[in-house]
């Protein structure tokens, strides 16, 4: 059979191809980073110096952190680990023609878009009496975002997290069903790549966890709209269950965005130190564990609301828990690259710069866990400072990692790997500069989501604030790499990576054929 | 050999590094510039935690993010392909796996045992003899004194000029403006701009204060980091913390800031602490909520104001 591509406007936007798909993912989230990135720019300009300079409304600048908190975590990096890679590769490398319902596929990533223009529209028409766009912090707690918020903008902030929310259930279905299913003869469950597993792992967390969500928000909405009382205590209801629901959701989101980054890290080292990967059995049981355990440690984002002490030392144990799946993985992958034959490519620049980074917000996660400690640093940019090492620099570099590993798989050239070095240094130098310290404003008690803050905190902002100019740059030179690989056309051979990357994906073209598999490749 | 007592010796001198760091304090009250640790401690909680933080969990950081690093440079050199251009095919250790997963819980066990206890020390309030009761507004707090009704309610306001006069302005042109307006107006004579409240709490040092917590509206978040407390003010709900000030501490003032965001005006809802000598506390409640003559100077940012809405 022919590799029949259809025409471009049939084949982008009724689009039933795994590989497509994944593209238009990977090409949505690059918008909505930039998007997000310039929220979070203008944040930081803002907070340079002491003093108002840019946001004569304080209203604007909480509603920019919030606004920022929403598009990195659902239009950013969940579609470029899950949509993205999880879409390209996992059919690919379990050695199936196709994701299992193609055309759920394409309603999973459309949904996205509206889900993005939502909350964008909600940006520009009215929250407040303050302001345009919902200020209530991505957490939505009530009842800032009930009472605090009457006008529409929160109303589009909910339609497009339900739009979100729906099409990453049903992207879980699909990668369920197509992991379950469609693996090629002799792929057994134990030898399926471990990126497969992170996404099979990720699909049950986002299954389980988004209805959740989805039910906190219809509440806030109907709280808001048809005059129920779910969240208002003169009802008889009460903020805080909100929050329970929304950690319920929001603690394994912070898994779903990290696990596919540690399968892609997983593929990265292995084939850059020309191993498998060590203790397979284990790094896999380690992702189940994680996802397991981050079902049960919710209240951790919620010592400071008034819970009882037993209650506080149960989540203090469950939390510090994780730390043991977190550790073996680190610790296989040094052990993958140990007596290995390691070449610091692109990729794997990135991978150790994830493994290094990663580490310093895992042990900041373990500080936080002590509920004891947490009372000191809670809602400071202590918290800030962690959750950026582990996202920002955790899911963003994997996302990094895995885009400079398989670009030329996915598009067929090869990139110009001095441009690529220097968006990889100018950017990890970039956000080291500004969130490392903003552990130490942290420490000093500096409250987060605020637009003015004392004098006293003014130097390590400064820095902070300089480092984002420097990311600033990295991220220009990612564009120009990316736009330059384009112009250039250096065609990328099947496996560029050459002995070590030998997962099925290198045994394809690159790019692969639009149709691929057509028999079935055999795994022994 | 050689390599491991290298990382040995820099994770000890960096650990120790950084536990000076943040064990240096200064004597100021609120944040201090430049500085990396947390704020002096100036109760028995905060030294806990302080204690907790700077000889177990930042060492223990340290240590561990050290470590990993060290080990990966030294992989990633060790191991180039250039030097093992062929790889070994180990890909289980069964001994390795058990250590690496013994040794975390080890860890995490001897990191819970003072940290259960630092929290169980925390939140398990010992017999009050006084309370106050905080109450989150938007955008202020009011204090109340249940103990003593004679004492009238009061809000705690910042001293600030509006919002939509600072923007572009530098905190010294603003902190002018501040100074310039007339006496019957709060000034900041000298303290921390945006810390800084027209009404501050007024509590006895060395006395176990119980704090309820509430709000009116939005959530709040009463937090003052020397004190070693942040609790969230929720409507419909009263939460309690406790606080005890060494003895020592009198005449100082101590500040926080709203530490949940609660709207437009979150970052202009800063929490003052004035805390005083039993006898100057007495005089202040014997006198409803103001000082007598004998005990007036010094309270520059203490004005009595109105009632409660």
């Amino acid at each position: 059979m022919s590799d029949h591509k259809p025409k471009f406007f049939t084949r982008w936007l009724f689009s039933t191809n795994h590989k497509d798909i994944g593209t238009l993912y990977l090409g949505f989230a690059i918008i909505s980073g930039l998007l997000g990135g310039y929220l979070s720019f203008l944040m930081r300009l803002e907070l340079m110096e002491p003093g108002i300079q840019y946001f004569s409304n304080p209203h604007d600048f909480a509603m920019f952190a919030s606004m920022h908190g929403l598009i990195m975590i659902f239009f950013l990096v969940m579609p470029a680990v899950i949509g993205g890679f999880g879409n390209w590769f996992v059919p690919l490398m379990i050695g199936a023609p196709d994701m299992a319902f193609p055309r759920m596929n394409n309603l999973s990533f459309w949904l996205l878009p509206v889900a993005l223009i939502c909350s964008v529209i909600s940006m520009f028409v009215p929250g407040t009496t303050s302001g345009n766009g919902f200020a209530g912090g991505w957490v939505m707690y009530p009842p800032l975002a009930t009472s605090g918020h009457p006008g529409p903008a929160f109303d589009f902030v909910i339609i497009g997290l339900l739009a979100a929310g729906f099409s990453s259930i049903f992207g879980a279905i699909n990668f369920i069903t197509t992991i379950f299913n469609m693996r090629a003869p002799g792929m057994t469950i134990h030898k399926m790549p471990l990126m497969a597993w992170s996404v099979l792992v990720t699909s049950w967390l986002l299954l389980l966890s988004l209805p959740v969500l989805a039910a906190a928000l219809i509440m806030l909405f109907t709280d808001r709209t048809v005059g129920t009382g779910f969240f208002d205590p003169a009802m008889g209801g009460d903020p805080l269950m909100f929050q329970h629901l929304f950690w319920f959701f929001g603690h394994p989101e912070v898994y779903i965005m990290i696990l596919p980054a540690f399968g892609i890290i997983s593929h990265i080292v292995s084939t850059f130190s020309r191993k498998p990967i060590f203790g397979y059995l284990g790094m896999a049981y380690a992702m189940v564990a994680i996802g397991v355990v981050g079902f049960v440690v919710w209240a951790h984002h919620m010592y400071t609301v008034g819970m009882d002490v037993d209650l506080k030392a149960y989540f203090l144990a469950a939390t510090l828990i994780i730390a043991i799946p977190t550790g073996i993985k680190i610790f296989s992958w040094l052990a993958t690259m140990w007596g290995g034959s390691i070449r610091m490519t692109i990729p794997m620049m990135w991978a150790q710069a994830f493994i290094f980074l990663f580490v310093i917000g895992g042990v900041t996660g373990v500080y936080l866990a002590n509920a004891g400690l947490d009372t000191a640093v809670h809602d400071t940019y202590y918290v800030v400072a962690h959750f950026h090492y582990v996202l920002s620099m955790g899911a963003v570099f994997g996302i990094f990692a895995g885009f400079t590993y398989w670009f030329g798989k996915m598009s067929g050239y090869l990139y110009n790997k001095w441009l690529a070095a220097a968006h990889f240094w100018f950017f990890f130098i970039g956000v080291n500069l500004v969130f490392f310290p903003q552990h130490f404003l942290g420490m000093q008690g500096m409250p987060r989501r605020i637009v003015d803050y004392p004098d006293e905190f003014a130097y390590w902002n400064y820095v902070s604030s300089i480092g984002a100019i420097v990311t600033l740059v990295g991220v220009a030179f990612f564009l120009i790499w990316l736009v330059e690989a384009f112009i250039v056309k250096r065609k990328a051979p099947d496996n560029y990576w050459g002995e070590g990357a030998n997962t099925l994906e290198w045994t394809l073209s690159s790019p692969p054929p639009f149709h691929q598999y057509e028999v079935l490749p055999k795994i022994k | 050999m050689r390599i491991s007592r290298l990382a040995l010796f820099s994770a000890l001198t960096l650990t120790g590094l950084a536990s000076a760091s943040v064990a240096f304090a200064s004597n100021k009250n609120g944040p201090t510039d430049g500085e990396i640790g947390l704020q002096r401690a100036v109760t028995p909680v905060m030294e806990s935690i302080t204690n907790f933080n700077n000889y177990w969990l930042v060492p223990i950081m340290v240590i561990i993010t050290l470590l990993v690093t060290v080990l990966m440079v030294v992989i990633l050199i060790r191991f180039r392909a250039s030097k093992t251009p062929n790889p070994s095919k180990t890909t289980h250790n069964t001994m390795l796996e058990i250590v690496w997963t013994l040794v975390p819980v080890i860890i995490l066990m001897a990191m819970a045992v003072p940290s259960m206890k630092l929290l169980y020390y925390q939140d398990v309030i010992p017999e009050a003899d006084l309370v106050v009761k905080v109450t989150g507004n938007t955008w202020n707090w009011e204090y109340s004194y249940p103990d003593h009704e004679n004492v009238d309610p009061y809000i705690s306001n910042i001293v600030d000029i509006p919002n939509d006069e600072k923007f572009g302005l530098s905190h010294a042109q603003i902190i002018a403006k501040i100074e310039a307006r007339p006496a019957s107006e709060p000034r900041l004579n000298g303290r921390p701009y945006l810390l800084a409240s027209d009404a501050a709490l007024v509590v006895p040092v060395d006395t176990v204060v119980k704090v309820l917590v509430t709000s009116n509206n939005n959530l709040h978040a009463f937090a003052v980091p020397q004190f070693g407390i942040k609790i969230d003010a929720i409507p419909g709900r009263i939460n309690e913390t406790w606080f005890k000030v060494n003895a020592g501490e009198e005449g100082q003032t101590f500040y926080g800031q709203c530490s949940e965001i609660c709207g437009v005006n979150h970052s202009f809802m800063p929490i003052e602490i004035m805390v005083v000598s039993k006898a100057k506390f007495a005089d202040w409640v014997a006198n409803d909520g103001a000082f007598s003559a004998k005990y007036s100077q010094n309270n520059s940012g203490v004005v009595k104001t109105a009632t409660a809405k």
